[in-house]
């Protein structure tokens, strides 16, 4: 195709990119609505707003990530590794010192300082000894699976009865009938969205994502800021595991299983490109939300199995793709 | 006269709603040389695009051989011959210098490719250009002005019956456009319809048998290159007279302000030693690849370096740009496009991005970004369409003005400028040149890098010259003249050594 036609077709197309994830969640809702009178009920929406918190809460961090033109595949693992991690010591904790508050308080400071250090140490080997993200990360990703299956020897670590039910609130509490984690959610994604749009980082995130050597020309602290987004990624990983660990009480070898690919899925269906340079907070809200309400969707009509919800996931993400390289290459 | 190959006739171009090109008519005849001159934003490029067949026309059409033809994309008008060296690079930055050359039209023998065949073509296509670059070298490993010489290359590999350059000495030095000059000739001889941009208004008067000037998408006039004088040609292209484009050289006080003592740069600048005084401009001058860009960069923080760089008494620590650009010494670069602009961003962003910091903590205020693009467009005559453009879309001329504005908003008190005037329109020099005269008047002190004689003599009251790596001389007053400046940059000066400091 010439430069010339797709020069000519542009300007449609970049509208498209920007409203097409919001038409898709529209039109998946009049779906849901067409097919379940239960679906625009409140307990079905608040369910499905909290399942999809954790891997929303990821999904933020990881669009920063992204849109700086890198990474990260391990984020299922690691928090795997850091709710194992975190029920282990606070079980230690209970038989020591006895359970109550403080061990909750303890345990969730445990799991914020694990995911940050985990994110430390891909962003440092990333940026100081120059491995490639992809690399790297599909390394520690099988490190943390591993270090997890290896806590839990091969079984299941849960955490103490009594403990779970001082913990358990935190999942199934909340204000006015919303539960925690979809406040913790709306608020990281509110927040996330005033960075990446109003402040020097996410700019800046950008730029590097655009272009590294024009970045690094105007004085753009490129490693540092690479450094800072998987360091915040990590620390996201960490808040969703402290708001995870009360739904079950428990980690194993498969919790967080696939959470990665369903983050960058999110990231990349909301709009941002996978390449760099461009990225968008609220899009990746909306791209979790397409992706749990196709589940959900599958769940209250026995129109199509709901073993075929990776299909059709699939599908979505192959589509906004497609979309996304029709707009990047006219540039 | 012959009739012509190729031809535009009342053609216009719109992007969206804004109309660039006014019905252009237009003719290329074989074995002519045809020069299209205009400020920047005039519409060259797009009118360029329109013949090699990257745009479509939005109205009128385009006549090949006489006859009415619109290309399907620039394959087709490349398949009929038709040939186009863009303004900014077309290369592919990780392959090797032999492979794009081929790229897209790989030499085969059976179904595998003949290596052997294309680095042993692609080696005399550069021997033919005089250039010594290794056909095996990945292209993001060369030089600006080397990159220039490979997309010659690339274009005289093909067999070209309309050839159309967009500015191809733009990032060439003196030598080089000798040489680049030499295969015009020889294509003008064998019959090639050659068509030709640059705000060289000399080269033009040398090389073109007819000019063409374009206005604001109008043509203006075209004349046989012999009935007009570059005054002529400048004041049709600006829409009035021009007086002197060099300003009075001011002075510079006594005291030293940037102090360079033994920079190296491993394999690019052997022990450098400067010093710069306020309000002084100075000169960099010297052939590509001696060392003078690297010299820059590894001066403003860019590049890993030994030596010491003193700003005002104050020892700046290599590899470390944004401390020197808080200590007041910025750089421009001359890689626009690989270093200086991101072309999928607007202006605004990338205007203030060395200083976001400065436009609000911890949110950025939009109102002052926009009131600072406001002052930028107006200082530096930058002429965007829309406002919020993408800056890949902007001239190569504005591009260029933006990232001058985007150096010195931070207001530095030492500037180190590549290249400045790179692909700028003679009405816009004369106003950079006043700039720079005024940034030196107003006390600050300023480096001019620059590979056109005419730039370094009328700008600098001092020219350091620079040869494989090392400082070769030092010319001061009545002393900068183009053949001292020449002679140090061949090398043929070696008892003048390194009388800087
Ligand atoms: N794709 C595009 N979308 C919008 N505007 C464009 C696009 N391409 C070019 N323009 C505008 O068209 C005008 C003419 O541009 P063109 O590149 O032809 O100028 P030029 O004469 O080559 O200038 P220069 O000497 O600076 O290279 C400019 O104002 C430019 O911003
Ligand atoms: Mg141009």
């Amino acid at each position: 195709m010439s430069t010339a036609t797709l020069q000519q077709t542009r300007r449609p197309k970049i509208n498209l990119a920007v409203i097409a994830p919001i038409v898709a969640l529209v039109v998946l809702v009049l779906i849901g609505i067409a097919m379940n009178p239960n679906f625009l009920s409140f307990a079905n929406i608040t369910n499905v707003l909290a399942r999809s918190a954790f891997i929303g809460i990821i999904a933020i961090g990881m669009t920063f990530v992204i849109t700086a033109g890198g990474l990260d595949l391990s984020v299922g693992s690691m928090a795997a590794f850091v709710a194992g991690l975190m029920i282990l010591v606070m079980n230690l904790l209970t038989e020591n010192m006895g359970g109550g508050l403080p061990v909750i308080l303890i345990g969730v400071a445990l799991a914020l300082f694990a995911g940050l250090a985990a994110g430390f140490i891909n962003g440092i080997l990333i940026t100081r000894a120059g491995i490639e993200a992809f690399i790297l990360t599909l390394g520690t990703m099988g490190i943390y699976r591993s270090l997890v299956t290896w806590l839990a020897d091969g079984g299941t670590l849960s955490l103490g009865y009594e403990m779970r039910e001082l913990y358990r609130p935190v999942y199934y509490g909340g204000i006015m009938g919303i539960s925690w984690p979809i406040i913790v959610f709306a608020a990281l994604a509110i927040l996330g969205e005033i960075v990446m749009r109003h402040t020097a980082f996410g700019r800046h995130c950008a730029a590097i994502g655009s272009n590294e050597k024009v970045a690094r020309y105007s004085s753009v602290a490129v490693l540092r800021v690479r450094l800072m987004t998987y360091v915040m990624l990590g620390l996201l990983v960490g808040i969703a595991v402290v708001m995870y660990v009360p739904r079950l009480g428990s980690a194993s070898a498969t919790t967080g299983l696939l959470w990665e690919l369903e983050a960058i899925a999110a990231v990349i269906i909301g709009g941002t490109l996978l390449k760099g340079g461009f990225g968008r907070v609220w899009g990746t809200v909306v791209g979790v939300l397409i992706l749990s309400l196709i589940g959900n969707l599958l769940n209250l009509t026995d129109f199509v199995s709901p073993y075929l919800n990776g299909a059709i996931q699939g599908v979505v993400i192959i589509l906004a793709v497609v979309l996304q390289r029709n707009t990047g290459t006219a540039r | 006269m012959t009739s012509p190959v190729l031809a535009l006739e009342g053609v216009t171009k719109s992007f969206g709603p804004i109309e660039i090109l006014h019905g252009v008519d237009f003719a290329l005849h074989p074995g002519e040389v045809h020069a299209l001159i205009g400020e920047n934003g005039a519409g060259k490029s797009t009118t360029m695009k329109i013949l090699a067949g990257y745009l479509d026309p939005t109205g009128g059409q385009v006549t090949f051989d006489g006859k009415p033809i619109r290309f399907a994309g620039s394959d087709e008008a490349e398949d009929r011959g038709i040939i186009m060296i863009h303004q900014e690079f077309n290369l592919a930055e990780h392959l090797s210098v032999d492979q794009n050359v081929f790229l897209g039209r790989e030499l085969r023998r059976g179904p595998f490719l003949d290596h052997k065949s294309m680095r042993a073509r692609t080696a005399e296509l550069l021997s033919q250009l005089e250039c010594r670059v290794d056909p095996a070298t990945p292209v993001n490993q060369l030089s600006v002005p080397d990159k220039q010489m490979v997309e010659i290359a690339k274009a005289l590999s093909r067999k070209a019956r309309v050839l159309i350059m967009d500015e191809p000495t733009a990032v060439l030095t003196g030598r080089e456009t000798e040489v680049l000059f030499r295969q015009i000739e020889r294509l003008r001889a064998e019959g090639v319809a050659i068509l030709y941009t640059s705000h060289k208004l000399g080269e033009v008067k040398r090389i073109a048998d007819r000019v063409t000037v374009l206005r604001d998408g109008t043509m203006i006039r075209s004349d046989r290159t012999t009935d007009v004088t570059e005054d002529d040609m400048a004041a049709a292209m600006v829409g009035r007279e021009l007086s002197d484009l060099f300003p009075a050289k001011v002075g510079g006080g006594a005291d030293a302000i940037l102090e360079v003592g033994g920079v190296s740069v491993p394999g690019v600048v052997e022990g450098a030693s400067l010093s710069l005084r306020k309000g002084e401009v100075l000169g960099i001058g010297g052939l590509v690849g001696s060392g003078r860009t690297e010299l820059a960069e590894a001066i403003a923080g860019l590049r890993p370096r030994s030596g010491t760089v003193r700003l005002k008494g104050q020892e700046l620590p290599p590899n470390q740009v944004a401390h020197a650009m808080r200590a007041g010494l910025a750089y421009l670069t001359e890689d626009r496009k690989g270093a200086g602009l991101l072309l999928d961003k607007t202006l605004r962003e990338n205007l203030t991005l060395p200083l976001l910091e400065t436009f609000g903590r911890p949110l950025i205020d939009r109102g002052r970004e926009e009131a600072a693009l406001d002052r930028a467009i107006d200082d530096f005559a930058i002429r965007a369409p829309e406002r919020g453009m993408a800056v890949g879309d902007l001239s190569g001329g504005n591009q260029q003005k933006l990232l001058l504005a985007k150096t010195l908003l931070s207001d530095p008190e030492v500037v180190i400028i590549d290249e400045p005037t790179r692909g700028i329109d003679i009405g816009t020099k004369q106003q950079i040149y006043t700039l720079i005269a005024k940034l030196a008047a107003e006390g600050r002190s300023i480096i001019v890098i620059s590979s056109e004689m005419p730039e370094l003599i009328g700008l600098a009251g001092r020219v350091i010259v620079m040869h494989a790596g090392r400082i070769a001389g030092e010319l001061a007053g009545d002393a900068v003249t183009e053949g001292n400046i020449v002679r140090l940059a061949m090398g043929m000066d070696d008892n003048k050594e390194d009388s800087a400091a």
